[in-house]
């Protein structure tokens, strides 16, 4: 039975509690450290399958306005995939006029998700 | 110029955040004679450039990007008609209300404003602000210009990069760098505590191993031409470096996020007092300024922590704003209020008067910390009598504290001559 | 072949070639730096020095009073800013009192006009932030304030008007003879002429030298004075300063030095032309002639020792703070002539302070002189046009004349820079000028645009696009002070990390 910790700050509020959280066969078992609910819900997750939104831009042609779109994952997806995101985004380049919400790259890095403008353009 | 002065119910200057929730709300208090005055060419402020996510929280009940949360102000600006010139400079207000304006479109012009509604924003520090020792090359930018260089022009300031403050834009900065193919080496904050949000720490610097060395500050830059390397020192209590503690970072860019500060070069010369703490106007429970008629709000105010508390305070300007040109002006104008004193840890208060008589029934109170603080109550005295006491777990000056004051609290009061809002230990 | 080249395209450079744009003649100046007013000329206190300082019989006191009297006159056939705001010189103790009386005999015997000694009261009228211990202070109503960015730039734009040639990032390497006069070598360039003048500045020495490792014993021109064909040697001597917002610029009204006592010499308080309150500066002697860094200890020298004359300064209001060499020779006056045993080899060297005051006289002195060796005759009259129109300045223009502006072109309603109030057509204006503005600081110097509170902040995006577009470069070519200094070095995601090392370091947790 392989047991670990992991020590994490809590990002919900300014407290920023120092949270241990202990696993076992990557099972969480405990969080300590957490003065809410929202603490043990946040250790529970980042340990096991921590996640972001990524947000970056592409250039756009065509708009009279911008030279770039700013765009965002749709969803979170998993942290180890950030990099990966923005890699596949080196290239893309948007296609005037852009709404909020278009679709820039469908499933971005295998995650499902997909990456939509955040600005019109 | 055209010779006759236009005139306009509510002049609103600023398209940011705080401008076009100020003027939305004052349209929605009846007054639909509202013009937005804006400098960029579209609406919507430094929003434009802050294209990463947690706008709105508040607000909305979901996390939008800059961009995503201004347009939704644009939109219910765009529903109501409410008239904006864009690409237009505001040069001066006078304190009877004339606004001057300069644009390539149509020249200098002047308007005869009811009321003003001043949402002007903020700026940085700039590193010379700081009197940091060294050269002066190019690679030294302020975080928001290399927010704006990366975000709007899709250019990359720096291929590595030291940063300098530890507020929020610096620690955006440290993520947006990192993802567009620049190294961060490290973020130097002077305090020993960041004057960021947590959630920034743990995303924009952890999740990339970017450190972030509280109490250092640069104490040299080095490089005629482009930045070559910066010295990083620890600082003692007093925030004096010391010697022998220096380590030499080889980089091409020096970003700073060192503070911000309201814009109230119009403001000043409106004749309207200044705060010498926050730098922003002095203003009453209705977000009135020292001069009648012009009213404040957003970062020209006072620098905010989350922009939600920015169109909520706005919309109360812009509503407050809309009530003076409805009601006789004459009328609104009179007395100053109540002095709020703002002590024991409170660095200010807004607003920083209270008229009882003219407040509505309940009053946001905003106020920021000077240190950093746990299990501190926030107490509220009217003269010497504690009406409120309420224990925060931790409190920090990077974030912004209210209270909320009942005006049927104050009014029981006779002779009431001052309000107190401080921090106690018990 | 060129009848004069100057090296050198400072204050000094600058007006030597406006002067000698009178004759007919053709010059050229070459420029180490992208720019003209990168030097000495850049970084000072930007004060007309009224000439009481300078010991009579120099050729300093001399050229100093001469030049305060034509800076104002050129001021306005050239337009650039200079207001005689006056100075004084504050005595901060009774014991130091005979100094007070020791330089107002030294100014008149140098031919300042006006100056006497104000008593505490009328001082205190004067400047209201004066320091409580100061008893008394020299006044010189000619003394003033000028912008060295403004004046080097028309000198140069006035010169190159009227048929001067500039070379920039032309650092000079050799001097060679020819057959008919010089050869000056800058890195593969070459440029021959006929004389040549030393206005190199800190690099003056080095020049010098080459100048006088040429001498062959040609004789001297009676009409002309010589310098000693021996070795020179200028020290880089340092200046550091503060720079105050414009909030703080009306903390004293006139140019407050502190008259020196045995606790040193103090720094100067003065308002500058841009409205901004200067405070500085120290003087270090160094080495290294590029080394414009501030210091700590420097920056707070200037901190503690502004505190003698004036009180309250309020350094919090700081926007910038930078440092600037003056050419020191320790003899401490101008050395300016033919180098003995040459013919046409010219030193206009050790142009240290009151050199920019002493600038237009130092152009009159030393084109006359090369005028003179060279044989060169005025041009027919009419022909040299002495006026140069002005860079529009919105900071001071009435609405009702800015609204004409934007009639007559609409970018003077599209303001790039909020703190200084500049226009894109300032700024197109001075791209399109010769010489050129083409980086980021040559914009700055002619325009003021990034010298306010916020240092570009906002602007600095604003004005490489203007740059891009107006010079057809891209914004990678941009630049903040000529190549080497460029603002961006790519473009976003065009080289990120490869998948191994993507989150190296990161996700340690």
């Amino acid at each position: 039975m392989a047991q670990e910790t992991r020590e994490l700050i809590c990002i919900n509020c300014p407290m920023g509690c120092p949270l241990t959280v202990t696993l076992e066969d990557g099972v969480v078992t405990s969080v300590s450290g957490n003065t809410c609910p929202r603490g043990d819900a946040y250790g529970r997750k980042e340990v096991t399958n921590p996640t972001r939104i990524v947000t970056t831009t592409v250039p756009v042609d065509g708009s009279a306005t911008e030279r770039m779109v700013s765009v965002k994952t749709a969803l979170d997806i998993p942290k180890g995939k950030i990099f990966d995101v923005v890699r596949e985004l080196s290239g893309v380049r948007a296609q005037a006029p852009v709404e909020i919400g278009d679709v820039v790259l469908a499933n971005v890095a295998g995650t499902g998700v997909d990456v939509i403008a955040t600005k019109r353009a | 110029m055209s010779a006759a002065i236009e005139r306009r119910a509510i002049v609103v200057v600023g398209g940011g955040p705080a401008g076009l929730a100020a003027a939305i709300a004052a349209y929605e208090a009846g007054e639909h004679d509202v013009l937005i005055l804006e400098r960029d060419t579209q609406l919507g402020g430094i929003l434009n450039q802050c294209i990463h996510n947690g706008f709105g929280l508040h607000t909305f009940k979901e996390e939008l990007t800059g961009p995503e949360y201004a347009q939704r102000f644009i939109d219910r600006a765009d529903e109501l008609g409410i008239e904006r010139r864009l690409g237009t400079m505001v040069l001066d207000i006078s304190s009877e209300r004339v606004v001057t304006t300069v644009s390539a479109a149509n020249g200098i012009d002047r308007i005869q404003a009811g009321a003003v509604v001043l949402a002007m924003g903020c700026r940085e520090r700039p590193r010379g602000a700081l009197a940091t020792p060294g050269y002066r090359p190019a690679g030294v930018y302020s975080a928001g210009t290399a927010q704006r260089l990366v975000n709007i022009e899709g250019q990359l300031p720096g291929r590595e990069v030291v940063i300098l403050g530890s507020g929020d834009i610096g620690l955006i900065m440290a993520r947006r760098m990192t993802l567009e193919g620049a190294h961060v080496a490290c973020v130097a904050e002077i305090m020993p505590y960041s004057g960021g949000l947590k959630r920034n720490i743990v995303q924009c610097l952890d999740d990339f191993g970017i450190p972030l060395l509280l109490s250092h500050t640069v104490v040299d830059v080095e490089g005629r031409d482009r930045v070559e390397a910066v010295t990083i020192a620890q600082v003692d209590e007093r925030l004096k470096p010391i010697p022998g503690t220096e380590v030499r970072y080889p980089c091409d860019t020096l970003m700073l996020s060192v503070g911000l500060l309201p814009e109230n070069e119009l403001s000043r010369e409106a004749g309207v007092e200044l705060s010498p703490v926050t730098r922003g106007p002095v203003v009453d429970q209705s977000l009135q300024t020292s001069v009648a008629g012009i009213f404040a709000c957003g970062n020209v105010l006072h620098v905010h922590d989350l922009v939600d508390f920015v169109s909520q305070e706005a919309a109360a300007a812009g509503t407050q704003a809309a009530r003076y040109v409805m009601a006789d002006a004459e009328e609104a104008s009179a007395s100053r209020g109540i002095p709020v004193a703002a002590t024991d840890g409170v660095r200010y208060t807004v607003p920083s008067f209270i008229d009882p008589q003219r407040m509505d029934d309940t009053l946001t109170v905003r106020f920021r910390v000077a240190n950093e603080f746990r299990d501190r109550y926030v107490s509220v005295y009217l003269d010497d009598e504690r009406i409120q006491h309420r224990k925060k777990r931790v409190m920090a000056p990077g974030e912004m504290e209210q209270v909320v004051l009942k005006r049927a609290d104050l009014l029981a009061r006779e002779g009431l001559s001052q309000i107190t809002v401080k921090l106690e230990e018990a | 072949m060129y009848d004069v080249v100057i090296v050198g395209a400072g204050v000094s450079g600058c007006a030597i070639a406006r002067e000698l744009a009178r004759y007919d003649a053709s010059v050229c100046v070459i420029e180490r730096a992208e720019d003209v007013c990168c030097g000495t000329s850049k970084a000072n206190s930007a004060i007309v020095h009224a000439g009481f300082d300078a010991q009579p019989g120099s050729l300093m006191a001399k050229l100093n009073v001469e030049g305060n009297r034509l800076m104002y006159e050129w001021a306005r056939e050239l337009n650039f800013a200079v207001l005689p705001v006056g100075s004084l010189v504050v005595c901060v103790s009774e014991e130091t009192r005979p100094g007070l009386d020791e330089l107002l005999a030294r100014g008149q015997a140098n031919g300042v006009p006006d100056l006497r000694i104000v008593e505490r009261d009328e001082l205190l009228a004067m400047e209201p932030n004066i320091a409580d211990e100061a008893v008394a202070a020299l006044w010189a109503p000619t003394g003033g304030i000028v912008d060295p960015f403004g004046l080097t730039v028309a000198l140069a734009e006035n010169a190159a008007a009227n048929g001067v040639d500039f070379r920039f990032n032309a650092a000079v390497t050799a001097v060679e003879r020819t057959s008919a006069g010089w050869a000056v070598h800058a890195g593969d360039d070459v440029v021959e002429a006929r004389a040549v003048v030393n206005a190199a500045g800190v690099y003056a020495d080095e020049l010098h030298g080459m100048f006088v490792a040429l001498a062959d014993g040609s004789p001297a021109s009676e009409a002309v004075p010589t310098v000693a064909a021996e070795p020179l040697q200028i020290v880089p001597r340092k200046g550091e300063y503060y720079l105050l917002d414009t909030t703080a610029g009306a903390h004293v009204r006139h140019t407050v030095f502190m008259l020196p006592t045995a606790m040193g010499k103090g720094v100067l308080v003065s308002p500058t032309v841009h409205g901004n309150l200067i405070v500085g500066p120290t003087a270090t002697d160094i080495e290294d002639k590029e080394a414009v860094n501030t210091t700590p200890a420097g920056l707070a020298e200037v901190a503690s020792k502004c505190s003698l004359t004036v009180k309250d300064v309020p350094l919090r209001e700081v926007i910038t703070t930078f440092a600037g060499l003056r050419a020191h020779q320790e003899k401490h006056d101008f050395v300016i002539g033919e180098v003995a045993g040459t013919r046409g080899l010219f030193d206009c060297a050790a142009i240290e302070s009151p050199g920019l005051t002493s600038a237009p006289a130092i152009g009159v002195m030393v084109s006359s002189m090369v005028a003179t060796r060279l044989g060169l005759a005025h041009k027919p009259e009419g022909s040299f046009d002495p006026t140069r129109p002005g860079v529009v300045n919105l900071a001071i223009t009435s609405f009702d004349d800015w609204d004409e502006l934007c009639r007559q072109d609409s970018k003077f309603g599209n303001i790039i820079c909020r703190c200084c109030r500049v226009s894109e057509a300032q700024i197109v204006d001075v791209i399109h000028r010769n010489p050129a503005a083409t980086s980021l600081d040559a914009i700055k110097r002619r325009t003021g645009a990034t010298m306010g509170r916020c240092q570009g902040g906002f602007c600095t995006p604003k004005i490489m696009e203007i740059l891009e577009r107006e010079l057809g470069v891209d914004a990678s070519e941009v630049t903040k002070r000529g190549p080497g200094s460029e603002l961006v070095v790519g473009r976003n995601k065009d080289r990120l990390p490869q998948p191994a090392g993507a989150l190296e370091g990161g996700d340690a947790r």
